[in-house]
C-alpha cells in the first residue's frame, strides 16, 4: 500500500533529509528523468516542472507521522526527514528503489535555480539540442547562453552516473 | 482580414446549459469542432465514475470543452473592449482553449493508473500528429499546431495567453466548477463569473484581480473547495473509480498469462502490449469500455466477472478511514484477506487525495507554483489569502484523506464464526 509514497520516503531517507519543497520537485523530476521508478506527473509551471501529486504525497507522509516538515528559517524553506514511524513504513516495504547516493549527493548540492532550469531542459529532451535551448531562452528570458551550456553538461554527467545506481537495488 | 482566420458567413451557436449560447465566428474554431477526433469528446464522460454516484453527472467532454473556449472568448472580448489584448493571439488562445483536452481518453485516470498513458501526451500528439486536428490547424501556418501545444502545455512564451487557459483561475476551472455543480445536482460551486471576468486585469506574466472584486474571487474559492470534498473525492466515486482500475489491471494480467477471453479485447491489445498508437487511443471511447464491462460478467475469471459485475451493477466496495496503524500492519490484513480467499491484489485499495485529479486552491511555497494576486489601489499585488480571512481559513486546511476500499458483502459473506472473519473486522475496525 501506498508504495509511491514510500518511494518517496526512502529518497528522503537515503538522502539523509531535503531542504526546500521546491529542490526537492526538481530532484524527483530529474530522477524519473534518468530512469529511476518515480511515476508522479508533473506539468511545466512558471518555475518548471511541478507536480501536484507528489507535493500531495508529502503531505500525506507528513500526516501519518512518516514525515517531519519544520522550518528551515536560515534559508526560508521547509525541511523534510523521515520520523521513526517512517522507519516502520518503509520496513514494510522492501527494496523500493536502487541506492541513489552517488547522485543524490550530486543533486543536492546545486542551487534551487540550476536545478529548476537542469529539470526544465529535461522537460524538453525529445527536442533536438538546438530546439531545446531555444525553447529555454524563450522561457527564461534572463538566463545566459553559458548557465544553459552548463546545464547540458551537467545533465550529460548525471546521465553517466546513472549506471552506477541502476544497477544496485 | 487574414483569409486564414476567416469568419463564417453566419454566426453558429450551440445552446448550452450553462453559458446559454456558445457563439462561434471563426471558419477554424468551426472546423475544429467538426474533426472526428474533437467528436469523440462526445462519447468521454467529463467527470468519469461520478455517475454512480450523482446520476446527473452525464455529460461529455465535448460540452466541456466547447464551455471553455466560450469563457475564453468572452474574456477576450473584454480585454479587447478595454485595449488590452494583442489580437494576433486570438486564434491560438481560442484553439487551445477548444483543444485541452482533447487527448482526455475513456477513464482516463484509471488508464493511467494501470497502462501508464498520458491523457496530455495523447494532447499534443493529436495536435502535432497526423490527424484531423493538425491539418485544420496547420491551414494556419505551419508552426501554428505547434503553438497551440505549447499553449495547452505552458511552455508558451506568452504567459498571459497560457494563464488564460491554465492558472488557478481559468477558463478550465471556471466552465468546469458551474458545469459539474449544474449536472451534479449540487448546491454549491456557484459563483459569479461574469464579475470576475470584469475584474480580471491582464499584465505581462499573469492575470491579476482587482481588489474591489475580491469577493467575486472567494466564492470562487469556496466552490473549488466544496465541489473537492463533495463531488470530486466522493467516497462513492472514489470507490467506482476503485473498481474499475482493477478490472483494468485483472484484464492485463490475464492478457498477459495467456488467458482466453470470452470475449477477446482487440481494441486493448495495443494497451496491454504497450504499442499503442495514436489512431489505436483515437479509437478508444467509453462506449467501447462498457461494452467489454458488460461482456465481461460473464467471463470464466471469477474475478474479472465479479469485479464488471460490481462496476455495471453499482455494487461498490466499502470503505474505512485509513489509520497509520493499518498501514503499518499492511501484512497481517493482506494475510487475513488471502486466508478468507479474497485476493488483496484486486479486493483492497488504498486511496489517498494525491490519487485524485482534482485540488482546491493553496499558495503553495514561494516560487512553486503562480498563486492569485490581487491588484491593490496603489498598484501592489498582494496574494489573496494575505487579504481575504475566508480564503485563508480554507488554505490552512489538511486538504490530505485516505481511505482503505474494501468489498464488505465478501467479508461478510465469510461464516459469523470464523476466524478469519473476526480477524479481518478487527483490523479493519468493523463490527462483526
Amino acid at each position: 500500500m501506498l508504495e509511491e509514497h514510500a518511494k518517496v520516503a526512502e529518497l528522503i531517507r537515503q538522502a539523509g533529509g531535503i531542504n526546500g519543497r521546491r529542490k526537492l520537485q526538481k530532484i524527483v523530476y530529474i530522477l524519473q528523468k534518468l530512469g529511476v521508478p518515480f511515476y508522479e506527473t508533473y506539468h511545466f509551471q512558471v518555475h518548471g516542472p511541478y507536480s501536484e501529486e507528489l507535493s500531495l504525497q508529502l503531505e500525506e507522509l507528513c500526516d501519518f507521522g512518516f514525515l517531519n516538515e519544520s522550518w528551515d528559517s536560515e534559508n526560508g524553506q521547509v525541511a523534510y526527514s523521515l520520523t521513526h514511524g517512517g522507519e516502520e513504513f518503509l520496513n514494510g516495504h522492501g527494496h523500493l528503489l536502487p541506492d541513489l547516493s552517488p547522485i543524490a549527493e550530486k543533486l543536492l548540492a546545486q542551487q534551487n535555480s540550476f536545478l529548476e532550469l537542469t529539470a526544465a531542459m529535461l522537460y524538453f529532451d525529445t527536442l533536438p539540442t538546438e530546439k531545446v535551448i531555444e525553447k529555454v531562452q524563450s522561457l527564461y528570458r534572463e538566463m545566459k547562453h553559458e548557465q544553459i551550456r552548463s546545464a547540458m553538461d551537467y545533465i550529460a554527467t548525471l546521465r553517466g552516473t546513472r549506471s552506477e545506481f541502476q544497477t544496485v537495488g | 482580414m487574414n483569409e486564414r482566420f476567416e469568419k463564417l458567413n453566419e454566426e453558429k451557436v450551440f445552446k448550452d446549459p450553462v453559458h446559454r449560447y456558445i457563439h462561434v465566428r471563426d471558419r477554424l474554431i468551426w472546423d475544429l469542432i467538426g474533426t472526428s477526433e474533437f467528436q469523440r469528446l462526445r462519447r468521454i464522460r467529463q467527470l468519469g465514475t461520478t455517475f454512480l454516484t450523482f446520476h446527473g453527472a452525464e455529460h461529455s467532454r465535448f460540452g466541456h470543452s466547447l464551455g471553455v473556449y466560450e469563457i475564453a472568448r468572452r474574456i477576450i472580448d473584454i480585454f479587447r473592449s478595454r485595449g488590452d489584448w494583442d489580437e494576433s493571439q486570438t486564434q491560438l488562445a481560442l484553439s487551445a482553449a477548444l483543444l485541452h483536452d482533447v487527448g482526455h481518453g475513456p477513464f482516463s485516470h484509471a488508464f493511467e493508473k494501470v497502462f501508464g498513458t498520458d491523457h496530455e501526451r495523447f494532447t499534443q500528439e493529436l495536435i502535432l500528429g497526423d490527424t484531423e486536428i493538425h491539418d485544420v490547424l496547420a491551414k494556419v501556418s505551419a508552426d501554428f499546431p505547434v503553438q497551440v501545444a505549447d499553449v495547452i502545455g505552458k511552455t508558451y512564451p506568452n504567459r498571459l495567453v497560457v494563464s488564460l487557459i491554465s492558472s488557478q483561475i481559468d477558463a478550465d476551472r471556471m466552465d468546469y466548477l458551474l458545469r459539474d455543480a449544474y449536472f451534479t445536482g449540487v448546491s454549491y460551486g456557484h459563483f459569479d463569473m461574469e464579475r470576475i471576468w470584469r475584474i480580471m486585469r491582464p499584465s505581462e506574466d499573469q492575470i491579476v484581480f482587482k481588489l474591489s472584486g475580491m469577493h467575486a474571487v472567494e466564492d470562487y474559492i469556496m466552490s473549488r473547495y466544496q465541489m473537492y470534498w463533495q463531488v470530486y473525492f466522493h467516497p462513492v466515486s472514489r470507490s467506482a473509480e476503485v473498481i474499475l482500475t482493477k478490472i483494468l489491471h485483472r484484464a492485463k494480467v490475464l492478457y498477459e498469462s495467456g488467458y482466453s477471453f470470452g470475449q477477446t479485447p482487440l481494441q486493448l491489445i495495443p494497451l496491454f502490449e504497450g504499442g499503442m498508437t495514436l489512431q489505436d487511443y483515437i479509437r478508444l471511447d467509453e462506449s467501447v469500455m462498457l461494452y467489454y464491462f458488460q461482456t465481461w460478467q460473464q467471463e470464466r475469471d471469477k474475478i474479472l466477472s465479479d469485479l464488471c459485475g460490481r462496476f455495471m451493477n453499482r455494487r461498490l466496495f466499502k470503505y474505512v478511514q485509513l489509520s497509520k496503524d493499518q498501514l503499518i500492519a499492511e501484512d497481517a490484513l493482506t494475510d487475513a484477506f488471502r486466508e478468507a480467499g479474497i485476493d488483496p491484489e484486486y479486493y483492497l485499495e488504498v486511496d489517498s487525495s494525491s490519487d485524485c485529479p482534482y485540488d482546491f486552491y493553496r499558495p503553495g511555497e514561494r516560487e512553486e507554483r503562480q498563486p492569485i494576486l490581487l491588484l491593490m489601489p496603489d498598484g501592489s499585488r498582494h496574494e489573496l489569502s494575505q487579504e481575504s480571512d475566508v480564503v485563508a481559513s480554507i488554505t490552512g486546511k489538511r486538504r490530505t484523506d485516505h481511505k482503505l476500499y474494501y468489498p464488505k458483502d465478501s467479508v461478510l459473506a465469510l461464516p459469523e464464526s470464523s476466524a478469519v472473519r473476526k480477524k479481518i473486522s478487527e483490523l479493519l475496525h468493523f463490527p462483526t
